[in-house]
């Protein structure tokens, strides 16, 4: 195959290029998808960043 | 090639990397900014630092050549490159990293760790074997680079080490994490064009994609008699099952290398750089195509040579360098390709080589300075970013120290010791940090001592790359490894390692109390 006689190489040529084909597909498929139920400004976010000031006004 | 030009090129990419590091500093403000980019990093550059982190020099040089000496069987690394150390941990590790990191306000990986399992000792050994491993990874990239400095601008080595050591100080000290990912990410994309162009032109001069396979297939009768010794069937072909070749391919440069890249600090830390899993869900396109384009095109290429060589001189790739594995890359893109391209080439290499020791740089301050210093000394009086601007100074000065004093037998293994210490050492912990409710403080703290403990006996005693140069099995047993039965000194030492701390972890986590599922509530809401 292509010059290649030996499986064991084509194979793992094969499976490089399927992996770089998972990744784009998936990137493409959940290309908006987020866990957090509001990604832009999460309540958690907000109490991290007031948690940040505290401890940088303590020190 | 002209040094004059060469150095003018070098000088205006030095200019490129310092414009960025100050945009970097511009924008650092808080601890947050400093340690974690923000929190808001742009999926692009977050993909891109990632990736040129994760590739290094000596993955485009040192493999590179390998591939030269050995041939596409490193194309298996390729593969776990991309499936474990992108799809993999950016869509099972990266987006629950992101989650519980960010639940526990967790900066770095030891203090993910630490507040994950609420265990300050937790934090502080994990920081402490980050700094304690991470400089010789260091020294080995920043040795290479003060090498390509001296020979550009022809300086004597300790100038080149102490300009170079500066350049990278300056932009990771004042510029921090995002200093770090703005620059990555140029870089990173020089790399990426360069080994792009470098792929295209091999197969045009070459004759094309099946006609240079074929060429290289049919050169399989010319195997050097001490290679096929080894197990080398032909550059096309795999090693013989169960040869030495075989198992250095699988053990040490597949598992080692592809596993080991799961638990590495500097690259875990960068899955909480992003705002939402929204990002990492974008940047995992990036990221695979990068791996693929940056590691499997050189080692295609790397193979290749042979043919170009044997066509232009009758010699193999190894036998046209004197040998030197590490050279055939370099030689290769000096002779075949176009005087313009080698001056890219060598801004590329010198790319790989800055982003990968940036990161190391930044993670090593923040694991003395936020994990180490601040956990022990919690009233210094001084802020996080401060400590962790000192912690870095302080890794600078021993990965310089490290260059300067150990020998080169060791600092060539810095690369694959890290790897396989991290993999031993955190990769257990870490997966079951995730997905493992049931496991508890104690073991983990045992896994990650069991790990590392197991990893230094294998690296000292019984694997022969590092116990070799090392001398202490010498000196006290007087030989160099304890177990001289084929394959066992050349079994890499994660193989033994990383079994010893899974079982720990599994063996503690049901002697001991499950932890409160409240708390758990907490790190996984």
């Amino acid at each position: 195959m292509i010059g290649i006689p030996d499986p064991a190489i084509w194979i793992g040529y094969v499976l490089a290029i399927l992996s770089v084909i998972a990744c784009i597909v998936y990137s493409v498929k959940n290309w908006n998808k987020s866990d957090d139920p509001a990604p832009d400004a999460p309540e958690r976010e907000i109490n991290w960043e007031k948690e940040e000031d505290k401890i940088n006004e303590m020190l | 090639m002209n040094t004059f030009t060469l150095g003018l090129v070098v000088i205006l990419y030095m200019l490129l990397i310092a414009y960025l590091g100050y945009i970097g500093y511009r924008r650092t403000k808080t601890t947050k900014d400093y340690l974690l980019a923000g929190r808001d990093s742009h999926p692009f550059i977050m993909a891109m630092s990632y990736g040129a982190t994760f590739i290094s020099t000596s993955a485009i040089v040192g493999f590179g050549g390998m591939a030269g000496k050995f041939g596409m069987g490193l194309i298996w690394l390729v593969f776990l490159n991309i499936f474990i150390g992108i799809f993999i941990a950016f869509v099972f590790f990266g987006r629950i990293t992101r989650r519980v990191g960010l639940n526990l306000d967790a900066h770095t990986f030891p203090e993910f760790l630490g507040n994950r399992f609420q265990s300050k000792s937790i934090q502080i050994i994990s920081g402490l074997i980050i700094f304690i491993a991470m400089p010789l990874y260091a020294a080995v990239v920043l040795i290479g680079g003060a090498r390509f400095i001296e020979s550009i601008f022809q300086i004597d080595f300790t100038l080149a080490l102490i300009f170079f050591t500066l350049i990278m100080s300056a932009y990771v000290i004042a510029g921090g994490l995002k200093g770090v990912m703005y620059t990555d990410a140029a870089q990173g994309t020089i790399m990426f064009v360069c080994l792009l162009f470098l792929l295209i032109f091999s197969y045009f001069k070459l004759g094309g994609f099946s006609a240079a396979h074929q060429a290289l297939t049919n050169m399989a009768n010319l195997v050097p008699a001490d290679l096929a010794a080894q197990g080398h069937l032909g550059w096309t072909a795999f090693p013989k099952i169960n040869s030495a070749w075989w198992w250095i391919l699988v053990t040490n440069i597949i598992l080692g290398v592809g596993i080991g890249v799961l638990a590495q600090p500097q690259l875990v830390v960068r899955f909480m750089t992003v705002r939402s899993s929204r990002e990492l869900n974008r940047a995992v396109m990036t990221g695979g195509i990068f791996i693929f384009v940056s590691t499997g095109f050189v080692y295609t290429v790397g193979a290749l040579t042979n043919v170009w060589f044997y066509e232009t001189s009758g010699k193999l790739a190894l036998d046209a360098v004197g040998g030197n594995v590490d050279k055939i890359i370099p030689e290769f893109i000096n002779q075949a390709m176009p005087a313009w391209f080698i001056y890219l080439f060598m801004i590329a290499l010198l790319s790989a080589g800055m982003s990968t020791l940036s990161s190391q740089f930044h993670t090593m301050g923040s694991a003395i300075g936020r994990d180490v210093i601040e956990k022990i000394f919690p009233k210094t009086g001084l802020n996080t970013m401060m400590i962790a601007r000192l912690g870095i100074v302080f890794g600078v000065l021993i990965s310089l120290l490290i260059g300067y004093k150990l020998p080169m037998g060791i600092i060539a293994r810095g690369t694959a010791i890290f790897f396989g210490i991290c993999a031993a050492t955190f990769l257990p912990a870490y997966i079951a940090s995730l997905y493992w409710k049931r496991v508890t403080r104690s073991a983990v703290l045992w896994s990650i001592i069991s790990g590392m403990v197991t990893s230094a006996f294998a690296l000292g005693f019984l694997h022969k790359s590092e116990s070799l140069p090392l001398g202490i099995c010498k000196a006290l047993f007087g030989k160099d490894f304890l177990i001289d039965k084929f394959p066992w000194m050349i079994i890499d030492p994660l193989i033994l390692a990383l079994p010893v701390s899974v079982f720990v972890l599994i063996v503690v986590t049901f002697v001991t109390r499950p932890p409160e599922k409240e708390f758990l509530d907490k790190c996984f809401k």
